[in-house]
């Protein structure tokens, strides 16, 4: 995600960086491309050309070119601005005690109906109960559609097949859902083009009649500088509060959700970020920003660690670490846990340093190495994995690797892999957080930068240093003793 | 309607925007070119979502060509004009249909960008040509899609083929072509799921699909169709590119055209990937299609400029 704005500015910010002084003239030629990455990015003209000029102003001020580090300091202030232009945001649905309406709108094909059942689960999921409303009459099969999302996270759904007029479809939902005791109705609207004066005037008139709590555009993240006229429109036709950026998984530059929010001054509350319906994030600026300077984006991996694993699990897993009894069982059991965070190179992209490498993960597919391995696992009897290094023969190498439907050496690789992993985290564990961020840094350096490498085992200890004095004592000692088995052996002969 | 009527009646609010936009750059007694108005014109490229590269070699042509000179209104659009033309330059390319047999058409592009309409639209004129059309709806994972083009299926009178959801979309793909080739229709369409460029998994399996057309007819599929929401910005691009890695695409279909995006992603993905752009879609209903031309796109765009003039 903003992957590629992040590049155009990182490499601007190179430029800068390689000038052994910092003049208002090369200071302009870098500034010019932060501004084309912005551009490239599909922020909207108005919206960069006003980014730029508070950006110039500040970077060419005294205090950045004299400053100690300016390239540093000019990072701050790029990523001060995006905040300011994303910012503030405000995650609350709003919803009240009784029954609470919330309207989605937008272009065609921007991904209302799929954002629809996401809210829905969403809200679902937070202790409220939702009710779908299939408000598009108008594309084919876009009732199905949502009936079939509805079915899938067993939520309700309003439909009238018969229905011609989404007035009244909305508001008879509104009705049924007293009746059923829903909490929060969605309604998923047709999309429809902003210059529609028809349809426009419709979505007004559902507006009126169903009076929604809150309204959201639902935004393509692919969307070019047109971004800016539909938000406005809409945003003119109904007072939105909010918009849901969708499509945020691919390489969209996402540049859209910078004008947005500059142009209509509409916040982005939610992003989706995937075709399966629990993906769907809450929007942080300043965490954007992050991303798309490449600072990584900590917070919110630990969001999601905290939400999706199993914090027993990883309780159990230190103490069994800490003691020293880590074994390939633990090792599959972890991948597990790391899967359930997403895609891999996503998970990468968040923390600090490893945006690249993403990148270079590129064509490796991380996921489906990660079944090999729990493949491999899963072919070893229970002692095999408590203890790999010592069990493992040929032999049983070569059972392993047929039965996982693998290459042997494959099996070799894993169990190195293993112990290199198991010997890092028992150090790991005995370090302080400093020591272990620290770690953690030569590792993403080292080992895991190369898919194909391997974590190096630890350096043993070459022993005690002798002194002079000591040597010769010893020396006299072997010489000693060789002396000695001459003798056994003339005796013996 | 005409076809050109048809594109200018899609392009309407486009070139409402763009018109009234370049005019007011120039004064009635003509404007001086120099920075300022130089920036000013970029501007209005760039809101064409045409991309920095094109935008800034358009400036440059009119940079050396006039910088310094009071100009009128319509030299500098001739020079707008003439570039753009050559930056498009492409003859016009209908589906080209196989000499014998039926011709398989593969459909692919990103999710909600207007791929089931415009099959839709490509099975109306088939239809209207008078040639028997089979729809395969390859597209098993979104929810209700196999519905939906079922919908138009009928509405076309066309016969369509299916498979279970979740099922496998190269295997209906293969029963399409069958089916294709059992009834001795002229055209076969395949739908496919909806994907982000950079899903290999995903991508892989459109490859897979992609071969599996040309296992019972070798030259299938004769077109591979890219299409491309109009209102698309600059991953635009990285669209085309990742397709046509993928699945050798032969051209695009320009979906949406009928709201005020310009869809002038397609001069860059021109220069950048050679793509050439079939039709452009330009309303809701099944005949709003129209065969794309550089010059009249160009013209159409600047017609009421010129008007005003």
């Amino acid at each position: 995600m903003f992957e590629s704005l992040q590049q155009g500015i990182g490499s601007a910010m190179k430029t800068i960086r390689g000038h052994a002084k910092l003049t208002e003239g090369n200071m302009r030629d870098g500034l010019r491309l932060v501004q084309q990455a912005l551009l490239e990015a599909d922020v909207s003209f108005p919206a960069v050309k006003d980014f730029m000029a508070r950006l110039t102003e500040q970077a060419l001020g005294e205090k950045v070119l004299k400053s100690l580090r300016p390239e540093e300091h000019l990072i701050g202030i790029v990523h001060q601005e995006l905040i300011n232009l994303m910012g503030p945001v405000d995650h609350s649905l709003h919803l009240r005690g009784d029954v609470t309406v919330l309207m989605l709108c937008g272009l065609q094909g921007s991904g209302k109906t799929t954002t629809c059942g996401k809210l829905g689960r969403m809200i679902h999921e937070r202790g409220r109960k939702p009710m779908l409303v299939a408000a598009d009459l108008q594309r084919p099969a876009a009732i199905q559609q949502l009936e079939v999302i509805g079915g899938q996270l067993g939520l309700p759904v309003y439909a009238d097949k018969e229905a011609t007029d989404p007035v009244t479809v909305c508001h008879n939902a509104v009705k049924q859902a007293k009746q059923i005791g829903a909490e929060v109705i969605i309604l998923d609207t047709a999309g429809r083009l902003h210059i529609d004066a028809e349809l426009m005037a419709q979505l007004e008139r559902i507006d009126k009649r169903c009076n929604p709590e809150q309204i959201y555009l639902v935004v393509d993240a692919m969307t070019g500088q047109d971004a800016v006229n539909s938000a406005k429109a809409f945003n003119e036709a109904l007072e939105l509060d909010g918009v849901i950026m969708t499509k945020l998984d691919g390489d969209a530059r996402g540049g859209a959700a910078l004008s947005v929010k500059a142009v209509a001054d509409v916040p982005i509350k939610f992003i989706g970020t995937g075709e399966h319906m629990d993906a769907l994030e809450e929007f942080h600026p300043e965490r954007m920003a992050g991303r798309i300077l490449g600072m990584g984006d900590v917070v919110s991996l630990v969001e999601q660690a905290q939400q999706k694993l199993d914090q027993d699990e990883m309780a159990k897993q230190e103490a069994k670490l800490r003691k020293g009894e880590f074994t390939l069982d633990d090792f599959k059991k972890m991948l597990g846990q790391t899967k359930k965070l997403g895609p891999l190179n996503k998970v990468m992209g968040m923390i600090p340093g490893m945006g690249n490498m993403a990148d270079a993960l590129g064509d490796v597919d991380a996921e489906k190495d990660m079944k090999r391995l729990v493949g491999v696992i899963d072919s070893m009897t229970p002692e095999e994995r408590r203890n790999p290094t010592k069990t493992i023969d040929q032999s049983r190498r070569r059972r392993i690797a047929a039965g996982a439907g693998v290459e042997p050496h494959e099996v070799n690789e894993l169990v190195k892999q293993f112990t290199g992993m198991a010997d890092l985290m028992k150090r790991m564990s005995s370090m302080s957080l400093r020591e272990r961020m620290k770690t953690m840094q030569q590792v993403a350096k080292g080992g895991m930068m190369d898919p194909g490498g391997r974590l190096s085992k630890q350096k043993q200890s070459t022993g005690k240093r002798l002194t002079p004095k000591e040597r010769a004592k010893q020396k006299k000692l072997r010489e000693k003793e060789k002396r000695r088995k001459k003798r056994d052996e003339k005796r013996k002969g | 309607m005409g076809l050109f009527d048809k594109f200018k009646k899609g392009l309407e609010k486009t070139h409402d925007l763009l018109r009234t936009d370049i005019r007011d750059l120039f004064k009635s007694e003509g404007q001086l070119v120099d920075e300022e108005f130089l920036d000013g014109l970029f501007e209005r490229l760039i809101r064409s979502d045409m991309g920095v590269k094109a935008g800034q070699e358009i400036i440059d042509e009119v940079r050396t060509a006039y910088r310094g000179r009071v100009v009128e209104m319509e030299d500098v659009l001739d020079t707008i004009k003439k570039k753009l033309k050559e930056l498009l330059a492409q003859p016009a390319d209908p589906i080209r249909f196989a000499d014998s047999g039926p011709t398989v058409i593969m459909v692919c592009g990103v999710n909600g960008c207007g791929k089931t309409t415009s099959i839709a639209k490509l099975g109306q004129m088939f239809h209207e040509q008078g040639k028997k059309v089979v729809l395969g709806a390859a597209d098993t994972f979104r929810a209700a899609a196999v519905e939906q083009l079922t919908v138009w299926a009928n509405r076309l009178g066309a016969e369509i083929v299916t498979g279970p959801e979740g099922g496998d979309p190269a295997s209906v793909a293969h029963r399409a072509v069958a089916r294709a080739l059992e009834i001795n229709a002229d055209v076969c369409i395949v739908d496919t799921a909806g994907r982000l460029q950079t899903q290999q998994n995903l991508m892989q399996q459109l490859t897979k699909i992609h071969r599996v057309l040309g296992k019972q007819i070798p030259e299938a599929p004769h077109e591979v169709i890219l299409v491309l929401d109009a209102t698309t910005g600059q991953n635009g691009i990285s669209q085309a590119k990742h397709f046509t890695e993928a699945v050798q695409c032969t051209g695009i279909i320009l979906a949406k055209l009928d709201g005020t995006a310009k869809g002038g992603v397609v001069v860059a993905i021109r220069s950048q990937v050679g793509l050439p752009v079939k039709y452009v879609g330009v309303g809701e209903t099944a005949d709003d299609l129209a065969l794309f031309e550089p010059d009249p796109f160009v013209e159409a765009l600047f017609e009421d400029v010129e008007a005003i003039k």
